[in-house]
């Protein structure tokens, strides 16, 4: 079960895959994201994390979305 | 009739107005390029119909004011042109299904269709008609192709109307629709895709952001001043100055009408940057100084934002952007202010928060010198050498960094964090880049040259009917006291509520040293925002603010101008 351990996309290495298991937060949040494609259920991968907690870019269906640090912790996933 | 062109940021709308109105409008490659709506007419059989370029947004839930500018013009349309980026299906079709259960006749087209194939994505374009409901032309708005199609559809638009659905409702039937309309192949990373990703991780991100920075002033400097050297000023010297004596001396080379139109004339001769006159010195600042940079700037920034890097450097800035009180992608307004501050002031709308606008627009108006104002003291401080120039961009550098600092610690309100689509770099087209240039460049002229010779003819009057001595007597303590320039400099002062080019110009027959040109072209630039972005400020971000944010310059231009003048 180990390599199913949740984590935030901050934490995620680059280049690494995994999968979107909730958006935690605000519904404004999770609302935004959503309509951005990055939902639960979703595959994504790391692509960057800007230096001095800048935003973490992923992508998603071949799309990639930059999501300011904060935001990002609210993102878990599960790697796959 | 009147049409909504609507869809998902950066799909290509505005490239598709263009083509169907043939009015041209700015396209760029990244999120929010169009934040107002633009208004077109195109011929439809014999009808004449309205067609209304809307802002891009991901959904009907607006999360800014961009977005609600879309949402709102909704209720005001006959028929919608769903435009849709063929190469992301899945994401863009969200807002379709929504779009089609808003109950508006709707036509999809679905642009980028060229990218699709080198992608690996593969889409059967009768298949999704099929399942929407709604007629699907494939387009590529930058080339035309289905074009024709796409407007000969327009008259089949339909209404669909499905039952509304919940959120995880309408994504499992997109869903549904990618499973039976697309296939994906693998394919290989292009060479602009690893640049892509290059430009993105910070280790090799930085470098290339530095240097594109970099390069891109030198580019601008160097290319301003060659057009300057030999194409401006050959033609204003050789041309333009005999035309210009031979009115000098049809009007008896003095009066009031002389004055006005030519100016003064200095060792009894013309002279460009010093006579002020309408026709002479007017001119040659809008034409032969700041029209060199304005086609440079434009032309470099344009292929920037073709290419799609922008949003790349507002991603590797953001940190330090969260700072300053804003996030990210107000670099991108702010880029834009070193153009101009009137387009700067509207892009700020891509900016979610009032309290980040706020802060985004007082700095661009206060720290941020349009093209203009950089043109002119390239030519006027650079003259005394270019330690000065950069004495001079440096301070700007420092006031944008201490107020950005200042404001985020002051200024009520949050700022919200980033989150943006980062789009794929594309090659831009000579064409596309080409149409912007003049386009903004018109609109450039169209909007600045009325008011420089307005200034320029108000001066002209002032300065006969002898006020300006009454004012500079009157403002001696501040300009000489705090600022330590000539009682005089009043006069470009006052100049700078119109143009801040003009105002930057009458520092030059004042003989100012070097120390006290720095230090009025700082004031000049910081004190106040020139008429133009004064009413652009207050448009867009009320009046209230507007009074704030020039209480502040005031202050700030005050104590950086003395400080300057103690330190120089």
């Amino acid at each position: 079960m180990s390599d199913k351990k949740k984590i935030s996309i901050c934490e995620l290495r680059q280049g690494q895959s995994a999968r979107v298991v909730e958006i935690l937060g605000g519904r404004g949040v999770a609302e935004r994201l959503n309509a951005m494609g990055v939902r639960p259920g979703k595959d994504i991968t790391k692509v960057s994390s800007a230096p001095m907690k800048g935003p973490v870019t992923v992508s998603v269906d071949r799309c990639q979305i930059a999501i300011g640090y904060g935001m990002a912790q609210k993102v878990t996933v599960e790697v796959i | 009739m009147r049409i909504l062109l609507m869809g998902n940021p950066n799909v290509g709308k505005s490239a598709l107005f263009s083509r169907i109105t043939g009015t041209r409008a700015v396209v760029s490659n990244y999120a929010g390029t169009t934040v107002g709506f633009t208004k077109g007419s195109m011929k439809l059989g014999n009808e004449e119909i309205e067609v209304i370029d809307v802002p891009g947004t991901y959904s009907l839930e607006p999360t800014s004011k961009a977005e609600e500018v879309a949402a709102k013009m909704l209720q005001e349309g006959d028929v919608v042109i769903n435009v849709v980026d063929a190469t992301n299906l899945e994401r863009n079709l969200y807002l379709t299904l929504e779009l089609l259960e808003k109950g508006l006749p709707m036509i999809v087209a679905l642009n980028l269709w060229d990218d699709t194939k080198h992608r690996g994505i593969t889409i059967d374009a009768a298949k999704l008609e099929s399942l929407l409901g709604v007629p699907v032309v494939p387009t590529v708005a930058v080339s035309g192709q289905g074009i024709k199609e796409l407007v000969e559809h327009i008259s089949e638009a339909r209404s669909v109307k499905p039952a509304p659905r919940t959120k995880e409702e309408r994504w499992a039937a997109v869903g549904g629709i990618i499973t039976e309309a697309q296939t994906l192949a693998h394919r290989h990373h292009t060479w602009l895709e690893r640049l892509q990703d290059a430009s993105l991780k910070p280790r090799t991100g930085i470098p290339i952001a530095i240097l594109a920075l970099v390069a891109s002033f030198f580019a601008v400097r160097g290319v301003g001043e060659g057009i300057i050297q030999y194409i401006s000023d050959p033609i204003f010297h050789n041309l333009w100055q005999p035309v210009m004596m031979r009115l000098s001396d049809a009007l008896g080379g003095a009066g009031f009408w002389h004055d006005v139109l030519v100016g003064r004339l200095i060792d009894g001769s013309i002279n460009f940057s010093q006579s002020m006159g309408v026709l002479t010195t007017g001119l040659y600042i809008e034409f032969g100084v700041v029209l060199p940079y304005i086609l440079i700037f434009y032309l470099v920034l344009g292929i920037m934002e073709d290419i799609g890097y922008l949003p790349r450097l507002a991603v590797l800035l953001d940190s330090i952007m969260h700072r300053l009180g804003m996030h990210g992608y107000a670099i991108i307004p702010s880029m834009l202010g070193m153009g101009c501050a009137v387009p700067a002031l509207m892009a700020t709308r891509i900016l979610e928060s009032k309290r980040e606008r706020f802060i985004a627009a007082t700095l661009i108006c206060i720290a941020i010198p349009c093209a203009a104002s950089q043109a002119m003291i390239f030519g006027l401080v650079g003259a005394k050498g270019w330690q000065y120039v950069t004495i001079v961009f440096a301070v700007h550098f420092i006031v944008w960094i201490v107020m950005g600092l200042i404001l985020n610690r002051t200024v009520k309100g949050f700022s919200p964090e980033l989150l943006i689509e980062i789009p794929p770099y594309r090659l831009p087209s000579p064409r596309g880049v080409l149409s912007k240039l003049w386009l903004r460049v018109w609109s450039f002229l169209k909007e600045a040259l009325p008011i420089v010779l307005g200034a320029i003819f108000v001066v002209s009057v002032l300065y006969s009917l002898g006020v300006f001595d009454a004012i500079a007597n009157f403002t001696a303590p501040l300009v000489s006291g705090i600022f330590g320039l000539p009682k005089e400099a009043v006069v470009a002062i006052i100049v700078g509520f119109m143009r801040k080019d003009i105002a930057i110009g009458m520092l030059a027959p004042l003989s100012l040293t070097a120390g006290q040109l720095v230090v009025g072209s700082v004031v000049l630039t910081m004190f106040f925002p020139c008429v133009a972005a004064f009413v652009m400020f207050a448009k867009e971000l009320g009046f209230k603010r507007l009074l704030a944010a020039l209480g502040i310059m005031i202050i700030a231009t005050i104590v950086v101008g003395g400080l300057l003048n103690l330190i120089l």
